[in-house]
């Protein structure tokens, strides 16, 4: 790699806008492959880094490490079959996951839900983020630097959530708990409770770790002003979810959409000013507190009735031929699943909007001009999964 | 929001030759598509974009489809004169009639508007046939979110996007020649194959081995016991 390939790149090329100075005072470039078995990739993720001195020049993201082919598994199994195999995409998120397919799959078989099923999916998809919200701050601080104690003290609420998954799908983590027109078992009063007390004190557990983290001399100093991205990129780019609304886009699916029963809660959308990695951390903050208020509301508000459609068929599910896209505001962004069918028991195309992915597109224009440290926080607070960004 | 019908009427007005057909979906969901000609994809993209009324400033999800060669089979009622009575009324055979529908790679944008909160429009594109002119234009530049999709339709469908600024695969590692998403696509016997003397693996071993000649082939397992 000399210095030549870098300053004048190809019109229209993306990324590669540092002009890397090359004369007797500098050394040579420097190609640093990070990953792909690396802490602070959170998982098997590779960078191929281009640096001048300690700069970032150049950056290739390299990906495929956990790829299986997800979307021909889909489509060799019947509608139902890939259900718990949505559950392994974003393995932190497993119930948005489900949601988001069960959504895609009610839109093209045009599927009503009953409305304590569409209550339940509020408040698991509510508790989803607050898990996923909890654990990437826990993630984002160790890979600035603050070594284990943040992590700890999410990790520890993070089990709270899952012991409720647990009792109510059987599972922790891939729970494979919603079906095409409602939910596979009905929560139990006990349920209930347990949701009702965990959202009663999660306020505490945020105030606590906000203490610690929030106003922060160091945790300021290390993320403030780093990986900015412009609110035009950030919509050009595909990027959704707390990425875009940090750069200060108003756009939240849950508003935009008004899928399930979300139009029937009172919440706000935080926006971010500076698109920065401290706004990314604090929009998702933000977000936890009004999750917390849905949270309120759906278990106060839970209707009685049937969890399923009587009507909805599980087995010998053949929905129409015809097309449909459908999409939800999970933690990460906008989840979506596009599906074909040719009215066989399989999907005859079955394809996944994995917002990690697609947020990655610009991972190079936020990291190009500042360090390989900052480049893990800025990774970092891109939350990613590589289960999701694989396939 | 535009109805698809809207949208290709005032494209057309805009694009007088352009090729700008409604896909209509029979489904529930109803999202309807636009089938545009390759010739002037990328300026109807920007024009989607930069359009007061529409504004999609947003792709939010890039996807390819495999449709390979079908054969369809139609009957068809074909009016002969009767050899018995030719000056009585002609005899109506049906016959069977195939015709060979050709393949095709197509590939799927989902636009959203940010700004004005409504969507999907949904664009298709075509390539001629699935081989050698398998390629539509980029729409990279136009929408920044392609880049990584466009790379993997391109990784996994094998779809050439002219234009793209950096069409490498994605999920597949650069060895790899095939393109797994296609509906013909065989799994290899093995990825990580080399050779070992057991029974199955041996058997399926021997595909790869041109046939020896039979002298040879004495000689190389030697005399039976």
């Amino acid at each position: 790699m000399s210095a030549s390939d870098l300053s004048a790149p190809a019109a229209g090329s993306p990324g590669a806008r540092v002009r890397a100075v090359h004369d007797r005072f500098h050394g040579d470039l420097l190609e640093v492959s990070m990953g792909p078995h690396h802490p602070s990739t959170h998982g098997v993720f590779r960078m191929i880094v281009t640096l001048d001195g300690e700069t970032i020049v150049k950056l290739k993201p390299v990906f495929g490490y956990l790829h299986r082919n997800h979307e021909k598994l889909g489509e060799n199994v019947t509608y139902l079959g890939s259900m718990p195999y949505t559950d392994r995409l974003d393995y932190l998120s497993a119930m948005t996951n489900n949601w988001a397919y069960a959504l895609a799959v009610e839109k093209l078989a045009g599927q009503a839900v009953p409305e304590r099923a569409e209550y339940v999916r509020v408040i698991l998809a509510e508790l989803t983020r607050l898990l996923n919200h909890t654990c990437l701050a826990g993630f984002l601080m160790q890979d600035c630097g603050c070594s284990g104690t943040p992590l700890m003290y999410a990790f520890r609420e993070r089990e709270y959530i899952l012991d409720l998954f647990e009792s109510l799908s059987g599972s922790r983590m891939m729970c494979n708990y919603q079906r095409f027109g409602g939910c596979r078992v009905d929560p139990s009063a006990d349920w209930l409770a347990g949701a009702q007390t965990l959202t009663d004190r999660y306020g505490a557990f945020l105030d606590e770790f906000e203490t610690l983290l929030t106003g922060n001399e160091i945790v300021m100093a290390r993320t403030q002003g780093v990986g900015k991205l412009s609110p035009a990129l950030a919509i050009s780019a595909g990027v959704t979810g707390p990425m875009l609304r940090a750069c200060g886009v108003n756009y939240d699916l849950r508003k935009v959409d008004a899928y399930g029963v979300y139009p029937r809660f009172d919440f706000r959308v935080p926006l971010g000013d500076h698109g920065d990695v401290y706004d990314r951390y604090m929009i998702r903050v933000l977000e936890m507190r009004e999750s917390i208020k849905i949270l309120q509301q759906a278990l106060a508000g839970l209707p009685g009735g049937p969890i399923m459609d009587p009507k909805a068929k599980l087995r010998s599910f053949r929905p129409k031929a015809g097309e449909a896209y459908g999409r939800i505001e999970g933690p990460k962004g906008e989840i979506g699943f596009y599906l074909l069918s040719d009215g066989s028991p399989n999907p005859s195309r079955y394809r996944i909007r994995p917002p990690s992915f697609i947020n990655l597109t610009i991972l190079e224009d936020m990291c190009l001009g500042h360090t390989v440290a900052d480049a893990v926080i800025i990774l970092g607070s891109v939350d990613i999964v590589l289960g999701e960004v694989d396939r | 929001m535009e109805t698809p019908e809207q949208i290709r009427d005032r494209l057309l007005t805009r694009f007088p030759d352009a090729a700008i057909t409604v896909v209509l979906n029979p489904g529930p969901a109803a999202q309807h598509s636009l089938l545009l000609g390759a010739a002037h994809a990328r300026a109807i993209a920007e024009f989607l974009r930069d359009d007061a009324t529409l504004r999609l400033d947003q792709c939010s999800n890039v996807t390819g489809i495999d449709w390979p060669e079908k054969e369809i089979v139609e009957p068809t009622k074909v009016a002969t004169p009767d050899p018995a009575n030719p000056a009585g009324p002609p005899k109506v055979v049906e016959q069977k009639t195939q015709r060979l529908q050709p393949g095709c790679l197509e590939v799927v944008y989902h636009l959203y508007s940010i700004s004005l909160r409504h969507g999907p429009v949904i664009l298709r594109l075509r390539t001629v046939n699935r081989t050698d002119q398998a390629a539509v234009p980029s729409l990279t530049p136009v929408w920044r979110s392609c880049e990584f999709q466009e790379r993997e339709v391109f990784d996994l469908f094998g779809v050439t996007f002219a234009g793209h600024p950096d069409l490498r695969r994605i999920l597949m590692w650069d060895e790899f020649t095939d393109h797994p998403m296609r509906r013909d696509y065989v799994e290899p016997d093995d990825y990580e194959w080399e050779p070992t003397p057991h029974g199955t693996v041996l058997e399926k071993a021997k595909v790869h081995y041109p046939a020896l000649p039979p002298a040879a082939a004495a000689s190389a397992t030697g005399p039976t016991p």
